[in-house]
């Protein structure tokens, strides 16, 4: 029996909300196909499955938030062969069976928890928490409920904070610890405690919230906290949180340079004009792929910071940062793009936007980016000095691509040029690498025919 | 200005005895070698050459005669401070204390004060093993109807028994034993001293070491040493030990934010115990950082000498505490 | 194609592109990257749109051309009725 469940689609998503079933109890899935669409805070993901087995009961209904690990279906072994599915919904465990004999047509959709006996320590934290054990997905063995379970139910259903209370914005699950007088000076001081860092890391004291009010210009005691505000756009509140942490502990070095795209453009232009219209490419496609190529070479801007040390990621995922029309914005990642042709690329670019605005992604996409590209040149600035992406170590920003008088080999003429920038995390590379890695994407960018 | 005299904690309890004996008729000393030995501490040597054996009484082996005889005497009118040379033994008298001392004035509907004094020795550090050595004081300070009063300075050795004696109610004096050669300056005037308050004996603001008696000593000595790390500790003697003064104690923890306490009693049910519940119930939203207690181990207290000092608080461990409330 | 029409198919191929856009009350010289927020990416998407609704060929020189509501309608009648 192989259990799938609600995946983590980031390091800031704690739940996620069942939006449709792609599968019926009884069919057969091989690992890799997509089961179900979740919507997280950030867009809607086509979630796969990690195991083959023919899907024995959907345990959570469409339109539910569960917790993240929340046991969503369950799926039984499918033996070897695919073959001998049975026309009827397989071999159904005991206790449905029992149930079907007592009431012979039941709605398969109705959620079988219902009768599930459940263990005295969970009733009382169920009724002490004002948990609903029949809302309950369980993750115990057998799809029993536990106290974790009722622990998580009961958080995720927790009230907005009362306009009183300022509650800190950071999850409830993973909510750091904070000393009483820590709490009420956070409360006077107007500071938000979900942005409080603990210098210990693991208990947020005093000294931390004066720290946090150091760092932020002086609020006027009885501010309300500004992004614990009610009402605020989920998407709005996952970009504030990460960009919070971002430039809370990441310690940027930032570097720029400017770069003669006329090679690039003129081959690009030239390339364009025997092709169809399909098959067009943009510039941003000849920086990703420079990009993906500069970034193999330079694995220390490839992958993630965790738990102070640094982490290579396991392929180039260029993460594209792409606006959402409405507001906010996804970077999802361009898997693997250092190995796609120039084409595979392009294609895989307009993919992913059409999916991106249409808000099915999927879980790799999201979770996996290890390096982020940030192309505001579209919107008509020259340089973007982005923040980075965390627990990525790097961010490239593209700007504008602008004409300007550029000198080579002695001769001043009109270029088209770009201006490259570089955050990167300084924890993990110093500039020289940076300053390399620029300069690699430049050279990458003078033999576009390469690319 | 006042002149200034050397001496130590068991002149200044004994001046102290002398200055009562010589102002109240009414009070006189009994206990266990108090008279022709001179106490077994020698707090009473001369005494009774001094003011005679009416007034200076030995007394047989039982504690719970020369107690009860204590407060029937105070019953009477007069004025009795009775020696009890270690806090174990005063057990023997534990009936006398609590049900007799304790409990007539209210189970007389307020007919008969016990206006009594017992002085008795408290704590160790002299290897003088598990029957001579705990620290009991806790005990008697959940009991209703009595004082309990722990001087820590020359000064309260000096003019602690004064405030005893002029309450009406029974009050118990811990004389800890370690503090008997304790050597200082004290004015030559001094005299009676408040014994209502605890004080703060060196300020601080980064976190509060709370301790009496003979733990107060190991507070201040830790506060030197968190001197140097970069912590400023305020230590607060609490004196009293019942009734506890709260308001003090809670001030200095609304300033630190941080607290330790020093008790050399057990852990378990012991005053650090009461003292971080006060805390937590009065000023629970001015804590950074959990409540740290110093203890002893709770252990019959050891006879070697190492033993003895491996289960007391020690100044170390005082500091490790207050690092450890610094996160 | 007739200036309706070649109205018509430009309005489909943004409406494709950005599917809550108000092309009717776009006025005619309003630049259609500032006024829809279009990228380098919505833009190709939008050239390929209207080249397979207008049936026009367009080439990456003509971009220019498509800059507003008013001068993609006039640049499809002239492609159109000159095929």
């Amino acid at each position: 029996m192989a259990e799938f469940t609600m995946p983590s689609l980031g390091a800031d998503m704690d739940e996620g909300t069942l939006l449709e079933w792609l599968v019926h109890p009884g069919d057969q899935v091989r690992k890799g196909d997509i089961l179900a669409v979740v919507d997280t805070s950030k867009s809607a993901v086509e979630v796969e499955s990690f195991a083959a087995g023919v899907v024995d009961a959907l345990l959570v209904e469409p339109g539910t938030t569960v917790p993240v690990g929340t046991v969503l279906a369950t799926l039984s072994e499918a033996g070897g062969a695919p073959a001998p599915v049975p026309p009827a919904p397989p071999a159904a465990p005991a206790k449905r069976a029992k149930r079907a004999k007592r009431a012979p047509q039941p709605p398969r959709q109705q959620p079988q928890q219902a009768e599930r006996v459940h263990s005295p320590l969970v009733r009382r934290d169920a009724q002490a928490l004002g948990v609903d054990l029949a809302q309950v997905p369980g993750s115990g063995k057998g799809g029993e409920i536990t106290r974790e379970d009722v622990r998580h139910a009961a958080a995720a259903a927790a009230p907005a904070p009362a306009p009183a209370a300022p509650a800190p914005a950071a999850p409830a699950g993973e909510r750091a610890r904070v000393t009483p007088y820590a709490r009420r000076l956070a409360a006077e001081l107007g500071v938000e405690l979900g942005a409080v860092r603990a210098a210990d890391g693991a208990t947020v004291r005093a000294e931390d919230v004066r720290a946090a009010t150091r760092g932020a210009p002086a609020l006027p005691a009885p501010a309300p906290p500004p992004a614990a505000a009610p009402g605020v756009d989920p998407m709005r509140a996952t970009i504030a949180a990460a960009m919070s942490r971002s430039k809370r502990e990441v310690p940027h070095y930032y570097l720029a340079n400017t770069v003669d795209l006329s090679r690039a453009l003129a081959w690009m232009h030239e390339r364009n004009r025997d092709l169809p219209m399909d098959r067009r490419l943009v510039p941003a496609a000849l920086v990703l792929k420079a990009t993906a190529l500069a970034v193999a070479a330079h694995p220390a801007l490839n992958g993630f910071w965790v738990d102070g040390a640094f982490r290579p990621g396991s392929g180039v995922h260029l993460g594209v940062a792409i606006s959402l029309r409405g507001g906010g914005l996804v970077a999802p990642a361009l898997l693997d793009a250092d190995r796609l042709s120039l084409e595979e690329l392009m294609a895989g670019l307009k993919d992913l936007v059409v999916r991106a605005r249409g808000r099915r992604l999927r879980g790799r996409e999201l979770t996996e980016p290890t390096i982020t590209v940030t192309n505001l040149g579209d919107q008509g600035v020259e340089a973007v000095y982005g923040v980075i992406h965390v627990p990525q170590v790097a961010l490239l920003g593209v700007g504008k691509v602008v004409e300007r008088p550029w000198a080579s080999g002695g001769m001043v003429g009109a270029r088209p040029v770009t201006t490259m920038t570089l955050s990167a995390d300084h924890r993990v590379t110093d500039g020289f690498t940076g300053a390399r890695f620029l300069d690699l994407i430049d050279r990458h960018l003078q033999q576009p025919e390469e690319l | 200005m006042t002149r200034m005299v050397e001496t130590t904690y068991r002149d200044a309890l004994r001046e102290g005895l002398r200055e009562a004996l010589r102002t109240d008729e009414r009070v006189f000393l009994m206990g266990e070698d108090v008279g022709s030995y001179g106490g077994c501490f020698a707090v009473s040597l001369g005494l009774l050459e001094e003011f005679g054996p009416d007034r200076i009484r030995d007394t047989p082996l039982s504690e719970s005669a020369f107690v009860g005889a204590g407060i029937g005497a105070a019953i009477q009118g007069m004025r009795p401070i009775v020696e009890v040379m270690t806090v174990n033994f005063s057990l023997l008298a534990l009936d006398q204390i609590m049900n007799n001392a304790a409990s007539l004035l209210h189970m007389s509907g307020g007919q008969y004060a016990v206006p009594l004094v017992i002085r008795m020795t408290t704590g160790a550090g002299r290897q003088l093993a598990a029957q001579h050595s705990h620290s009991l004081e806790g005990w008697y300070a959940h009991i209703p109807g009595l004082r309990i009063v722990a001087p820590a300075t020359l000064e309260d050795a000096r003019g602690m028994l004064a405030g005893a004696l002029a309450d009406p109610d029974p009050v118990l004096l811990f004389e800890h034993g370690s503090l008997y050669t304790m050597k200082g300056q004290l004015a030559e005037d001094a005299g009676a001293v408040d014994i209502d308050h605890a004080a703060v004996r060196r300020p601080g603001t980064d976190v509060t070491l709370i301790a009496y008696g003979g733990m107060l000593g190991r507070a201040l000595d830790a506060a030197e040493a968190l001197d140097a790390d970069g912590l400023s500790a305020e230590v607060v003697d609490l004196r009293t030990l019942r009734p506890l003064d709260d308001a003090t104690v809670l001030e200095s923890v609304r300033r630190t934010h941080r607290v330790v306490v020093v008790d050399e009693g057990w852990r378990s049910g012991s005053l650090s115990a009461e003292i971080v519940a006060r805390i937590q119930e009065q000023a629970f939203y001015d804590l950074d950082a959990p409540v740290e207690r110093v203890c002893s181990a709770e252990v019959p207290m050891p006879y070697a000498r190492h033993l003895e000092q491996a289960a007391l608080p020690q100044v170390e461990d005082v500091v490790a505490a207050a690092h450890r409330t610094k996160g | 194609m007739t200036p309706q029409d070649a109205r018509r198919a430009v309005a489909a191929a943004l409406t494709a592109i950005v599917p809550d856009a108000d092309i009717d009350g776009l006025p005619d010289d309003a630049s259609l990257r500032d006024e829809l927020e279009l990228d380098s990416l919505d833009f190709l998407s939008f050239v390929e749109q209207l080249s397979t609704r207008a049936q026009v060929r367009i080439d990456e020189t003509d971009y220019p051309e498509l800059a507003t509501l008013g001068s993609s309608v006039a640049f499809v009648v002239s492609r159109s009725s000159g095929a």
